[in-house]
């Protein structure tokens, strides 16, 4: 299947923090094409084993979580109007006017309203609203609402992504749906390429969450190189450049404690000599990525982290640049294909 | 239903309206004895001409939206707002710019990067763009303009109880309702009009009525319906599936009494339901057309909506029958001399 296809379908399932499962079944049976076998971990993390031709075969874990950020139901109103929360960091000032998709006893559109604007002052209207002041709308009688809606029902921002000018594209869910796109990219690469390691392709659960999915499945899997794909904040005014990447430049490569030194410096090699274009982000502490857990999984392990540049995190028209999710993915492909015992062995050496 | 998201879908900023006239003059050509536009570019259906008394119906194409203002040297652009905006639901939302559609989105900063003070303030127009994903100035002035008008992009669909959620209800709903009148016939000389500009000001309406000088106006439109969650009952203005609302006074118009109790009367014969609009400001284009030549006697029934000038305004369907079936009963009701329209004024004795 096309990259842009596949970012095009995963993007527009639902597939909230804790709720993964219909964003992870489109994910395992397209990844599973390109590789050996596919599987799910009590929290619903989806693995796929893409096996090494090498008699010791390293183990390679890329980490790219699913679970997008959402709504929760809180409380029916008088008129059936859901009061919510969110799942994962939300500005509330991004979703007013949006519609949504309820997950009740069936699928349900809403639209998220507000106060109107002709019946707020002046100084109401210099306030941004707050997450309290917004309601769910479903257009239904309240009788209708309370037989189909329970508190603790998610919902999602309906969106599907659009294509912008050249290679551009914006929609939800790219953090970090592009992530998972880029696993593709790379089992596709790995298809005429020789490699020794075992290739565990991992969609993570609940990292918007507190990077869950990933802790329990660098246990589970005990790699000797876990390399966290995510996306990173694209360059755009009102933000320093050195906070930023640029898109359509390539990957973001990052250093810093949260990042085995050699790993990132492979990375940089393999990109080099392949000519794809990266960038370098700076990262001083742990990162927001599934690479927070991977590095301080059992007795440790040697993490890396690539991400897809962005703009507009966490909002519904978060907007990337196809080819950095291509580039990323053959780095990760010719990266892999380099992988032997010599090299892991040597990054417990300091 | 298939005309009303046609209608919706359509581009028409006020000022560029020529998505949705097309589509109009395209659907009711066959129904029309002639059809013109006018330099500002309303759009007439003339059907019984010759006949008495003259009625013009008016409904806006229009809708709010954005101007392209300036093209930034990373490629992002500057916009305005175009009619009564609310800069608060821009945030996050889909749009297309200038006469070839070229897709972008009006970003924010990513909340990671916000301080907490940052998130109590509304970002305000000044603070917003469009991104169409370019690289640079250049290569967004391959494909964009200074001047272009930028619309939300959103598709129509059923939502909920029989309703419909969707952009521009305000006033696609009034230009639906407008051209299935039109195929029908009258006993009057009926000159629909699909005004331009009404967003930015009534002024399209207020050459159209002078164009026309009709003996009575009808203005369709689609109007607030607030009656939500947080709002007190006193507060709702209209409210959704409560039948069409007559107006008795906005901040451009107040209706004669006589034509209320008309309305009111029409609408009791043909046990419709209906409401009476709660609110005494924001305009139609009955403000301009009442004030034309001497005077017109006019009115206005609209459809409730939710979320106004928002791309997810919600309608109800059952609304839009019955305020079809109002409009058709009053053009029925005129044409029987239901409605005496000589020396409208009462005479002062």
């Amino acid at each position: 299947m096309e990259v842009d296809r596949f970012l095009t379908e995963i993007t527009a399932a639902p597939g909230l923090s804790g709720y993964e499962q219909p964003v992870a079944k489109m994910i395992g049976a397209t990844l599973v094409k390109y590789a050996n076998e596919v599987r799910q971990d009590h929290l619903g993390n989806v693995v796929v084993l893409k096996k090494g031709k090498g008699e010791l075969r390293p183990r390679v874990l890329l980490a790219a979580h699913m679970d997008e950020i959402g709504l929760m139901v809180t409380k029916i109103e008088k008129g059936g109007f859901l009061r919510f929360t969110s799942v994962g960091g939300i500005d509330p000032r991004t979703i007013v006017g949006q519609e949504v998709v309820l997950f009740g006893k069936k699928e349900l559109c809403g639209v998220i309203g507000a106060k109107p604007p002709h019946l707020t002052d002046a100084k109401e209207r210099s306030q941004a609203f707050t997450m309290e002041e917004m309601f769910i709308d479903l257009a239904l009688p309240e009788a209708k609402v309370r037989e189909l809606v329970s508190v603790g029902d998610v919902a999602m921002i309906k969106r599907k992504a659009i294509k912008l000018n050249g290679t551009s594209m914006a929609g939800k869910a790219m953090d970090d749906r592009a992530g998972v796109a880029v696993m593709l990219a790379c089992l596709q690469e790995l298809q005429r390429l020789h490699h020794l390691a075992d290739v565990y392709a991992v969609a993570t659960v609940q990292e918007e969450v507190g990077v869950r999915g990933a802790t329990t499945i660098s246990y589970g899997i005990v790699p000797d190189i876990g390399i966290a794909i995510d996306v990173t904040h694209g360059a755009m005014p009102g933000v320093p450049e050195y906070d930023t990447c640029k898109l359509g430049k390539g990957p973001g490569i990052t250093v810093g404690p949260n990042i085995h030194p050699k790993v990132a410096s492979e990375l940089i090699r393999i990109a080099k000599e392949y000519n794809i274009p990266y960038q370098l982000e700076t990262a001083t502490g742990p990162t927001g990525t599934d690479a927070r857990a991977i590095q301080v999984t059992r007795g440790g392990i040697p993490t890396g982290l690539v991400s897809i540049p962005l703009r507009y995190m966490h909002t519904s028209v978060e907007l990337l640049d196809l080819e950095d999710i291509k580039q990323t993915g053959r780095l990760l492909a010719y990266f892999i294909a380099s992988v032997n015992s010599e090299y892991v062995e040597e990054l417990a050496c300091f | 239903m298939l005309l009303i998201k046609k209608l919706t879908e359509a581009y028409g900023v006020s000022g560029d309206e020529s998505g949705v006239r097309n589509l109009l003059r395209e659907e009711l050509t066959p129904y029309a004895e002639k059809i013109e536009t006018d330099s500002l570019g309303n759009l007439y259906i003339k059907k019984g001409i010759g006949k008495k008394p003259r009625v013009m119906v008016a409904a806006h194409m229009d809708e709010i939206g954005l101007m392209v203002v300036g093209i930034e040297s990373n490629g992002l652009l500057q916009v305005k707002t175009v009619g009564g905006v609310d800069e608060r639901v821009l945030v996050s939302k889909p749009v297309v710019v200038g006469e070839n559609h070229v897709p972008g989105v009006i970003g924010a900063k990513a909340i990671h990067l916000q301080k907490p003070h940052e998130r109590k303030k509304p970002l305000e127009v000044e603070q917003l763009y469009i991104d169409i994903g370019v690289k640079n100035k250049e290569e967004a002035e391959k494909m964009v303009k200074i001047g272009d008008y930028a619309a939300f992009l959103a598709t129509t669909h059923e939502i909920g109880d029989n309703c419909l959620i969707g952009k521009a209800m305000d006033n696609r709903v009034g230009c639906a309702i407008l051209a299935e009148l039109v195929k029908e016939d009258y006993d009057l000389e009926l000159t629909a009009v699909f005004t331009v500009q009404e967003e930015i000001g009534l002024r399209g309406a207020s050459v159209a009525a002078y164009n026309v000088h009709p003996d009575f106006a009808l203005v369709l439109e689609g109007t607030t319906a607030s009656d939500v969650a947080g709002v007190e009952d006193t507060g709702y203005v209209t409210k959704l599936g409560g039948g069409p609302a007559i107006s008795i006074m906005d901040s451009s118009f107040i209706a004669p009494q006589k034509v209320i109790n008309f309305l009111v009367e029409t609408a009791k014969k043909l046990n419709l339901p209906f409401q009476l609009r709660r609110l005494t400001t924001a305009g139609t284009d009955a403000g301009a057309i009442s004030q034309a030549h001497g005077g017109i006697p006019s009115a206005v029934i609209s459809v409730p909506c939710r979320y106004l000038h928002s791309p997810t305004s919600i309608i109800s369907l059952d609304d839009y029958e019955n305020t079809l079936r109002l409009a058709k009963g009053v053009l029925m009701a005129i044409a029987e001399g239901g409605l005496s329209l000589e020396g409208f004024a009462e005479k002062i004795k």
